[in-house]
C-alpha cells in the first residue's frame, strides 16, 4: 500500500514489561472507580433460573431474596411438558440499577413419563447462548448494549423427602452441570429436623460426587473473599426457607413461617440457610457466577458449535481469518456438492422423460396398429358384406327376372286360357 | 417471552450499611460494586499510549513526567551520525507499575524519525500500520475458536500528538497526519514545550489550531459524537475548550517555597510543571489518567475497534457482508439460489 518510500520501512520492537517504581502520586489508582462508574452507568444485568418441580416455592424465594412481589399466581399441576417461563425485572438498591430476568420451569416434575423434562431447560440455555453468538459473530455488533440473557445461575430445588436424590434430579443436573453454574438448594426445609436434613446435605452431596455432577464451587482464589466462600462450599446444598409474610418476634417484624408449634424464621441461620444463599448469591460472588458463565460455559459453547460447523483454528504461520477461510472453503464444497446433485436430478429427469416418452410412442404405436387392424377388419367385413349384398342383389334379380317371367308366361297362358278357364268356369255353372 | 415489570423496589434503607441480616429490606445487590472493584484490582489494567511528534519536542519527558518513572528513554543518541534515524522506528516498552494496589501494565508507544526526514511524505503510514496491526492481532484472537481467557490488548488506547510551539498555526504534516490517524486512534494533541509561548500566544494559537481543527473536519478526543449525556457532554465541552493542553514537562526537581516540585529552572524564574498558572499539565494528566483513562479504552474497544472490524469482515467477505452468520449453519438452499442469481 505504500509507495517505495525507503525511508518508510520502519522497524518494530517491543520489549517486555518491567516492574518500576514511582517517585510520586500519579493518579491511576482511580481505575477501579473509573470501571465501577462506567458499570454503575451503564446498569448491570443477572439472570437466574429455577429449576425444580411444581410446588417447592421457587416462587416465593425469589420474591424473599429480593425482597419484592414478582409475580402472578402460581402453576397448576397439569402441564403436559416442561416450559420455560421467563420475566425481566429492573431493581435498584443506592445508585445500582440491576435488570434481573428469573426464569421458571412450569411443570417440571409433573408429567407421567419425565424422560423428555431437562430437553426444555437444556434448549433453553442453549438458546440464550446461540443468541449472544449470533451477536458475537455479526459483522455490525452491539455487544456494549446487548441484553445478556445468558442464565448466570440456575437454583436447583431438591424436594425435602430426607432420604435422598430423585433420579429426575440426578439426570438433571448431570445434562446441565456443563452448561450453568448449579446451587443446589433443599426447598421447604422446614419439613426436616435438624439431624435428619445433616443426613440428607451428606447423602445428597454424596450422590453428587458420585455421580460426577459439576456443581458450582464459591471461589477461593482471592484472599479477601476465600475464607468465607469455603465455608459456605462445605454447607451446599443450602437449605432453604421462603416467606414473605412477616411476623412479630420480640418487638421487630421479620420474615417467618408461623406454625402452631413455633415459627420459621427466615433470616435466623440457626433455623435455614437462607442468609448463606443470599451472601453467596448476591453479596459476594454475583460477578464471579457472571464471569464464569461467559468465560467457561458460554466458551464451551462457542467452541462446540463452532468445531460442529467445521471450523477449526489454524496454526498461527497459515493466512488469518481462518474463520473466514474455512467457511469460503465449505462454502464452495457445498455449492459443488448442490451443483451435482442439481445435474444428477436434471439428468435423472431427462431420463424419465425420454423413457416415458418411449413408452408413449410404443403405446402409440401400438394404438395406431390396433386401429389399422380394426380399420382392415372392418373393411374386410365391408367387403364382405358388400359382396354378400351384391350377390343377394343378384339373387334378387333373378328372382325379378324370373318372376317377370314367370308372370309373363302366367299373364300369357291366363289369355289363352283364361276363356278357358273362363269357359270352364261358365260350363261348371251351366 | 420477557416482561418488564417495575415492582416496588426493594427499600434504599440499606444504602451504607452493610450488616448482614440485622437490615431486613436490603438485598445487597449493590455490593456487587464492591466485587468488581475485587475483580479489578486481582486483574490489573492495561494502557498503551503512543506518543507522535519531531524529535526534540520533549515526549519522552512528558512521558517520564506523567507516570513519574522513567517509562520512555530520550531517543537522544550519544552519537551524532545516528542522531536522527533514517527511518521511522516504532518502540514500544512495557512497564509494570503499582499505586496503592492497583496494578497497571503501562506500554508507551515511541515513534523516533516521524517528521524528521527532509520528505515527510506518507510517515503516518508506519504508524497506521502499527495501529492497524494491533486491531488486526486482537481480531484474530477474538475469533479463534480456542481462545484466552484474557485477550491481550496490545490496542493503542490513545495517541499524544506534540505540536512544535511555533505560535502561529498548524503545519500540514500536523494537519494530515490528524486527518487520518483520528480516524483509527484517539487523539490528543498538545502543545509541547509550551514555556516559550506567553499566555496571550498560547491562548492565540490554542485558538488557530481549535479552528483549524475544525475546519479540517478532525476529531480528537473527547469526541462530540461518543458523549453519552447531557453531564458527559458539560464536562467534555469543557474539555474541548482547553485542547490543545499546552505542557511542559520535567523530570528534575527543585525547590519552591519549601515544596519540592518538579519544573525547569530558567535565569527569569522556574516553571512549575503541575502548577495551572503555569502550564496545563496538570490538565492533561487529570484527563488522561485520573478522569477518562477508562473512556478512553471504551471508546477505543467500542468504536475504533469495532470499526476496523468491520472493515476487515466485509473486506474478506465480498458479496456476503451480513448474511454471513445470521443463522446458526450453512445458509439454505433458497438464499443460495437467490446469490446466485445475482
Amino acid at each position: 500500500n505504500y509507495p517505495n518510500n525507503p525511508q518508510l520501512s520502519s522497524t518494530v520492537s517491543l520489549t517486555s514489561a518491567r516492574a518500576v517504581p514511582l517517585a510520586g502520586h500519579v493518579g491511576f489508582d482511580s481505575m477501579p472507580d473509573q470501571l465501577v462508574n462506567k458499570s454503575v452507568n451503564h446498569g448491570f444485568c443477572f439472570n437466574i433460573l429455577c429449576v425444580g418441580e411444581t410446588g417447592l416455592g421457587k416462587s416465593t424465594l425469589m420474591d424473599t431474596l429480593f425482597n419484592t412481589k414478582f409475580e402472578g399466581e402460581p402453576t397448576q399441576h397439569n402441564q403436559p411438558g416442561v416450559t420455560l417461563k421467563s420475566n425481566t425485572y429492573e431493581l435498584q438498591e443506592s445508585n445500582v440499577r440491576l435488570k434481573l430476568t428469573v426464569v421458571n420451569t412450569v411443570g417440571f416434575g409433573d408429567q407421567i413419563n419425565k424422560e423428555d423434562s431437562y430437553k426444555s431447560i437444556v434448549e433453553f440455555i442453549d438458546a440464550q447462548f446461540e443468541a449472544y453468538l449470533q451477536e458475537e459473530l455479526k459483522i455490525k455488533r452491539t455487544l456494549h448494549s446487548y441484553h445478556d440473557t445468558r442464565i448466570h445461575a440456575c437454583l436447583y430445588f431438591i424436594a425435602p423427602t430426607g432420604h435422598s436424590l430423585k433420579s429426575l434430579d440426578l439426570v438433571t443436573m448431570k445434562k446441565l452441570d456443563s452448561k450453568v453454574n448449579i446451587i443446589p438448594i433443599v426447598a421447604k426445609s422446614d419439613a426436616i429436623s435438624k439431624s435428619e436434613l445433616a443426613k440428607f446435605k451428606i447423602k445428597i452431596t454424596s450422590e453428587l460426587v458420585s455421580n460426577g455432577v459439576q456443581i458450582y464451587q464459591f471461589p477461593t482464589d482471592d484472599e479477601s473473599v476465600a475464607e468465607i466462600n469455603s465455608t459456605m462450599n462445605s454447607h451446599l446444598p443450602f437449605a432453604v426457607v421462603g416467606s414473605t409474610e412477616e411476623v412479630k418476634i420480640g418487638n421487630k417484624m421479620v420474615k417467618a413461617r408461623q406454625y402452631p408449634w413455633g415459627t420459621v424464621q427466615v433470616e435466623n441461620e440457626n433455623h435455614c440457610d437462607f442468609v448463606k444463599l443470599r451472601e453467596m448469591l448476591i453479596r459476594v460472588n454475583m460477578e464471579d457466577l457472571r464471569e464464569q458463565t461467559h468465560t467457561r460455559h458460554y466458551e464451551l459453547y462457542r467452541r462446540c458449535k463452532l468445531e460442529e460447523m467445521g471450523f477449526k483454528d489454524t496454526d498461527p504461520d497459515s493466512k488469518p481469518f481462518s474463520l473466514q477461510e474455512t467457511y469460503e472453503a465449505k462454502r464452495n464444497e457445498f455449492m459443488g456438492e448442490l451443483q451435482k446433485k442439481e445435474e444428477e436430478m436434471r439428468q435423472m429427469f431427462v431420463q424419465r422423460v425420454k423413457e416415458k416418452e418411449a413408452e408413449l410412442k410404443e403405446a402409440e404405436k401400438e394404438l395406431h396398429e390396433k386401429f389399422d387392424r380394426l380399420k382392415k377388419l372392418h373393411q374386410d367385413e365391408k367387403k364382405k358384406l358388400e359382396d354378400k349384398k351384391k350377390s343377394l342383389d343378384d339373387e334378387l334379380n333373378m328372382f325379378k327376372q324370373k318372376k317377370t317371367a314367370a308372370e309373363l308366361l302366367q299373364n300369357q297362358a291366363q289369355q289363352a286360357g283364361g276363356s278357358t278357364t273362363l269357359k270352364r268356369d261358365k260350363e261348371r255353372k251351366k | 417471552m420477557s416482561e418488564s415489570t417495575k415492582p416496588h423496589h426493594p427499600n434504599p434503607q440499606g444504602k451504607g450499611e452493610k450488616t448482614h441480616g440485622s437490615d431486613f429490606s436490603y438485598v445487597g445487590i449493590d455490593a456487587i460494586l464492591e466485587q468488581m472493584r475485587r475483580k479489578a484490582m486481582k486483574q490489573g489494567f492495561e494502557l498503551n499510549i503512543m506518543v507522535v511528534g519531531q524529535s526534540g519536542l520533549g515526549k519522552s519527558t512528558l512521558m517520564n513526567t506523567l507516570f513519574k518513572s522513567k517509562v520512555s528513554r530520550k531517543s537522544v543518541q550519544p552519537n551524532p551520525e545516528e542522531r536522527i534515524p533514517k527511518t521511522i522506528e516504532i518502540k514500544s516498552i512495557s512497564h509494570d507499575i503499582e499505586e496503592k494496589g492497583v496494578r497497571m501494565k503501562l506500554t508507551v508507544i515511541d515513534t523516533p524519525g516521524f517528521g524528521d526526514q527532509i520528505n515527510n511524505e506518507n510517515c503516518w503510514q508506519p504508524i497506521m500500520k502499527f495501529i492497524n496491526d494491533q486491531y488486526e492481532a486482537y481480531l484474530q484472537e477474538e475469533i479463534n475458536i480456542n481462545r484466552k481467557k484474557r485477550i491481550p490488548d496490545s490496542r493503542v488506547h490513545c495517541c499524544i500528538y506534540f505540536i512544535p510551539p511555533t505560535g502561529h498555526c498548524l503545519r500540514p504534516l500536523d494537519v494530515e497526519f490528524m486527518r487520518r490517524l483520528s480516524k483509527v486512534v484517539n487523539i490528543v494533541p498538545v502543545i509541547a514545550k509550551a514555556d516559550t509561548l506567553t499566555l496571550e500566544e498560547r491562548d492565540y494559537f490554542k485558538q488557530t489550531i481549535r479552528e483549524e481543527l475544525r475546519a479540517n473536519g478532525i476529531d480528537v478526543y473527547p469526541q462530540k459524537e461518543f458523549d453519552e449525556d447531557a453531564d458527559d457532554r458539560m464536562i467534555n465541552d469543557k474539555i474541548r475548550e482547553m485542547i490543545p493542553f499546552a505542557v511542559v514537562g520535567s523530570d528534575q526537581e527543585y525547590q519552591v517555597n519549601g515544596k519540592k516540585i518538579l519544573g525547569r529552572k530558567t535565569k527569569w524564574g522556574t516553571i512549575e510543571v503541575e502548577n495551572i498558572a503555569h502550564c496545563e499539565f496538570a490538565y492533561l494528566r487529570d484527563l488522561l489518567i485520573r478522569t477518562h483513562m477508562q473512556n478512553i479504552k471504551d471508546i477505543t474497544g467500542s468504536i475504533h475497534y469495532e470499526t476496523y472490524r468491520v472493515r476487515r469482515l466485509n473486506e474478506s467477505n465480498g458479496s456476503w457482508g451480513d448474511r454471513r452468520f445470521r443463522h446458526a449453519g450453512l445458509p439454505r438452499l433458497g438464499e443460495m439460489a437467490n446469490s446466485n442469481s445475482k
